[in-house]
């Protein structure tokens, strides 16, 4: 199902001249190198000068970008440069923070979701969220994927099994557990299995964009190589948006790039947005050709 | 199972009914936050209020008395003593016992076995470690009923409470500290008691007014231990306390404000039981306040005192 | 652990410890100090236990009688049935526990989930209160406001409620309410951040969230708190004693006043006669609520051991 090419990586090249000993991407047949989709009709989320404080502290300044239907987005940036405070305002998870408090327009499928009539609910079934850490429940391998679904009010058994077997099929986990989904525990899988079934969950909830904050970063490379490949399958059906620290992760696996920085009044803010190939080979900006080629963070 | 582009928007059916379910739940958990404040604040009114007619300085500190309404200074100066003598016995005791716990013991059966000894001693009912008390130090030493019983009876649960509170504070200290001590040559007792035990000092302290709240409310150990006999007439004056007719005698009956309490009611004895219960009620509530505030306030000034200096 | 090595004192060069080190005086002290505690474990097991078989032993009452329900001790014919108050017993702490749990539950919820810092500063302090107020003082409370209260409002309902049963467990259910809600307090604290965000991530309510997440992740701790509150309201005496009527028949009626095993010691004790049938049954109930919170202890530890496997 894998073909491994240095031919196809001439994006890491540019990068670092000794990519030579970066590990083979990993192509999914079929496939072509990641391209941007060309720009059609409304994007599926996009942000209008969001501005995000913690109390009286700004946070993240003055960030608008968008991100069409069934792309990935990467956003990248030292730490500090507000990526993933950034993030959780797609899923409004930063409402969960005492104090915190974001200004300008967020969207999904044009809908404003900051609005006080939006169910936060219903957003984040239809925004899902993979963590950094995995954290699955202290329940069986079933129970987890089904716990969205149920939460929702689904009851129908046959039903019910056909999706979690769907979802733990499409987060490549299916084969790995399929004799034992219902005694075994969620806990007792392996850090990138455990981070897979995280994903499984997420998907059963049938979202239509899956924010992913470091979803690699625990995870030993060989699980990580397998998390990447299951996101450019995803990208297939679903919008992604990846924070990862990781530059030739983000290189790999995303259509669209968006370098973050932290600014002197230790805000982060956009410095640049562009198609992956072109930020990371062309770039418009010289701080975002600094950090791409390694000269900090 | 659901298709794309479908309204976010809180009325929406299904979400409509699960968010209305999470309204009233957090309706309801306010309420009970409200209920406990509601109820203290209730308490402590209904006791001012029924203080009003007859607190006074004389009811405080006058003798009881069988015709009039009598004060109750004899049972406060008990009540006082008793947690006196007790935390006497029961600190020491409890500070050595934690220090072991936190210093010197092992990954073993002994330990194991002294933490049960610890729980097991703390979960007796206050009945039954007066019982305990009644043959161990009112029959078998022949002493009768006695303040030193009573105290004794008390370090039963105290010492548990003690050593665990001790245990704690001690834990709470850095293992930086200890390390620099012992890299200087110092022995370990030297450690604990030069550097570990004072800068547990706070949380110790903090532990003994815990405790002490509990001794000077309790009662049940003492209805059999200390007696219930009705104290007048103490002759402060005395101060040989070797003479049990001393008030400064630890070997004579000592009924403490929280027996009297029990005791009048259950003699019904008089027209005043209603005062005397309220007053004495009131007095104690009010030494239970001074307790929880002088404790969290000397604490925060010790921590203080300890970190910023 | 807080255990760093000895150090042995050096003099010059010699290794060898002088003699005081090597008799460690503080750490036999200090340990005596803290074995102490199991030696009085031991004591009071066996003094209690001495004296509550005496009823057997120096009096010769069959071990069946005392498990009959006629509690008689003065009147033909003799018995000192004490099932009336181990009854009363049961059923006084079961229904405080049971008005108790959700109140606490939902004030350690309260505290943990829904409660501003600000709200929970003000609401935590008023609990550390009521665990100091002492327990006569909820005795004279229930006595002079509670039953009132109940005696009167309720003749409607065509029966009279005073000292009974359900005054003894509503003073009750007050008094253990500190300690469940801290407990469980304790253990939702417990439970990492991570499975909340988990759930609300995936589009959960708070209150949807709480059920099926957080209170099965502390359900070892909400228990041990449950324990410890009913092994609380089962020992206690004075303020029991204060509202419930003091009448040893069988329990059939929240209604009805009853007496439990730790109220007839305090009204007993003082009148009997020390080696007498009718004192010695009271050292047997002592025994008996000893044993109580010892299996109390026991039962716990076995459950946190269980818990920590899982």
């Amino acid at each position: 199902m894998t073909t491994t090419t240095r031919e196809d990586a001439p994006l890491l090249d540019a990068i670092d001249p000794a990519a030579a000993t970066l590990p083979p991407r990993i192509v999914v047949a079929g496939a072509e190198a990641p391209t941007a989709p060309a720009a059609t009709g409304t994007p599926k989320v996009d942000a209008e000068n969001v501005s995000i404080y913690y109390g009286a502290k700004l946070a993240v300044r003055d960030v608008t970008l968008h991100v069409p239907e069934r792309s990935i987005l990467a956003l990248i940036g030292p730490s500090g440069s507000g990526k993933s405070t950034f993030l959780r305002c797609f899923n409004r998870m930063n409402d969960l923070i005492p104090g915190a408090r974001v200004t300008g327009q967020v969207r999904l499928d044009g809908e404003a979701l900051m609005d006080a009539d939006v169910s936060v609910v219903e957003l984040r079934r239809r925004v899902g969220m993979v963590f950094q850490r995995p954290n699955p429940f202290p329940m069986s391998i079933y129970d987890n994927v089904a716990y969205g679904p149920r939460r929702r009010g689904a009851s129908n058994r046959v039903e019910m099994d056909e999706l979690v077997e769907r979802s733990l099929t499409r987060a490549a986990l299916w084969n790995e557990v399929k004799d034992d989904i219902h005694k075994k525990s969620g806990l007792s899988l392996s850090g990138g299995q455990q981070q897979r079934l995280c994903i499984a969950r997420v998907l059963a909830t049938e979202p239509e964009v899956i924010l992913m904050d470091e979803p690699a970063s625990a995870l030993d490379p060989i699980s990580t190589l397998r998390v990447e490949e299951l996101m450019r399958e995803l990208r297939e059906t679903y919008t992604i948006i990846i924070v990862t620290h990781n530059m030739q992760q983000a290189a790999r696996v995303s259509d669209r790039t968006a370098f973050f920085n932290m600014g002197e009044d230790r805000a982060g803010y956009l410095v640049e947005l562009d198609d992956t190939r072109t930020l990371f080979t062309n770039p418009k900006n010289q701080l975002t050709e600094d950090y791409v080629s390694g000269r900090f963070g | 199972m659901t298709a794309a582009g479908q309204s976010q928007r809180k009325s929406s059916g299904r979400a409509g009914r699960t968010i209305v379910a999470d309204r009233v739940a957090t309706a309801v958990l306010w309420g009970l936050g409200a209920f406990v404040l509601l109820l203290l604040g209730g308490i402590i009114v209904h006791f001012v209020l029924a203080s009003i007619g007859f607190m006074s300085l004389s009811f405080v500190f006058g003798d009881p008395s069988e015709s009039a309404l009598g004060g109750v200074g004899p049972l406060l100066f008990n009540s006082v003593y008793m947690l006196v003598l007790a935390m006497l016995i029961a600190v020491p005791l409890g500070i050595l016992a934690g220090i072991y716990m936190s210093e010197y013991a092992g990954d073993n059966r002994v330990t194991d076995s002294i933490r049960f000894a610890e729980e097991a001693i703390s979960s007796v009912p206050s009945i039954v470690v007066g019982l305990f008390g009644l043959i161990a130090f009112v029959n078998l030493t022949h002493w009768g009923f006695t303040a030193m019983g009573g105290a004794l009876a008390l370090t039963l649960f105290n010492l548990p409470l003690m050593a665990r509170l001790c245990e704690q504070a001690l834990r709470a200290v850095p293992a930086d500290e200890r390390s620099a001590s012992l890299a200087l040559g110092a022995t370990k007792w030297q450690t604990i008691r030069h550097v570990v035990l004072p800068l547990a000092i706070p949380g110790i302290v903090t532990g003994i007014i815990l405790t002490a709240g509990r001794v000077f409310g309790e009662a049940a150990a003492l209805l059999f231990t200390a007696g219930i006999s009705t104290p007048t007439g103490y002759n402060f004056a005395n101060l040989n306390i070797f003479d049990h007719n001393s008030p400064w005698s630890p070997f004579r009956p000592a009924t403490t404000l929280s027996v009297y309490i029990w005791k009048t009611n259950s003699e019904g004895l008089g027209s005043f039981v209603q005062q005397i219960g309220d007053g004495a009620s009131a007095l104690l509530l009010a030494t239970v306040l001074i307790f929880n505030v002088g404790a969290r306030f000397l604490g925060r000034i010790l921590t203080r005192r300890l970190t910023a200096a | 652990m807080a255990v760093v090595g000895d150090a042995p004192v050096l003099t010059g060069l010699c290794v060898r410890p002088a003699f005081r080190d090597r008799l460690d005086l503080p750490r036999r002290v200090v340990f005596l100090a803290a074995l102490s505690m199991v030696g009085i474990v031991f004591i009071l097991l066996g003094f209690i236990a001495w004296q509550g078989v005496q009823l057997f032993v120096q009096n010769g009452v069959p071990i069946s009688s005392v498990l009959s329900p006629t509690w008689s001790p003065e009147d033909a014919p003799v018995s000192f049935g004490i099932l009336p108050f181990v009854l009363a017993t049961i059923g006084v702490t079961g229904v405080a526990v049971l008005i108790s749990t959700p109140l606490s539950v939902g004030l350690a919820l309260f505290l943990s989930e829904v409660a501003p810092r600000r709200a929970r500063e003000i609401v935590q302090p008023a609990l550390e209160i009521f665990v100091g107020i002492p327990s006569v003082v909820w005795g004279w409370l229930g006595l002079t406001i509670l039953v009132p209260i109940l005696a009167t409002n309720f003749r409607w309902l065509g029966f009279t409620v005073g000292f009974s049963w359900f005054a003894g467990s509503v003073v009750l259910s007050i008094m253990i309410l500190p300690t469940i809600t801290t407990i469980t307090y304790d253990a939702f604290r417990a439970v990492p951040q991570e499975l909340r965000t988990g759930s609300l991530a995936l589009g959960t309510t708070r209150w949807q969230m709480i059920r099926h997440i957080l209170l099965p992740a502390a359900r070892a701790g909400t228990l041990t708190a449950i324990v410890l509150g009913m092994t609380r309201a089962a020992g206690e005496a004075l303020a029991v004693q204060m509202v419930i009527g003091n009448r040893p028949t069988i329990p059939t009626s929240l209604t009805q006043p009853v007496t439990t095993l730790t109220s007839q010691i305090t009204l007993d004790m003082g009148n009997t006669v020390f080696g007498a049938p009718d004192n010695n049954v009271l050292w047997t109930m002592g025994l008996i609520l000893l044993l109580i919170s010892m299996l109390s202890v026991i039962l716990i530890r076995a459950m946190n051991r269980s818990g920590k496997r899982a």
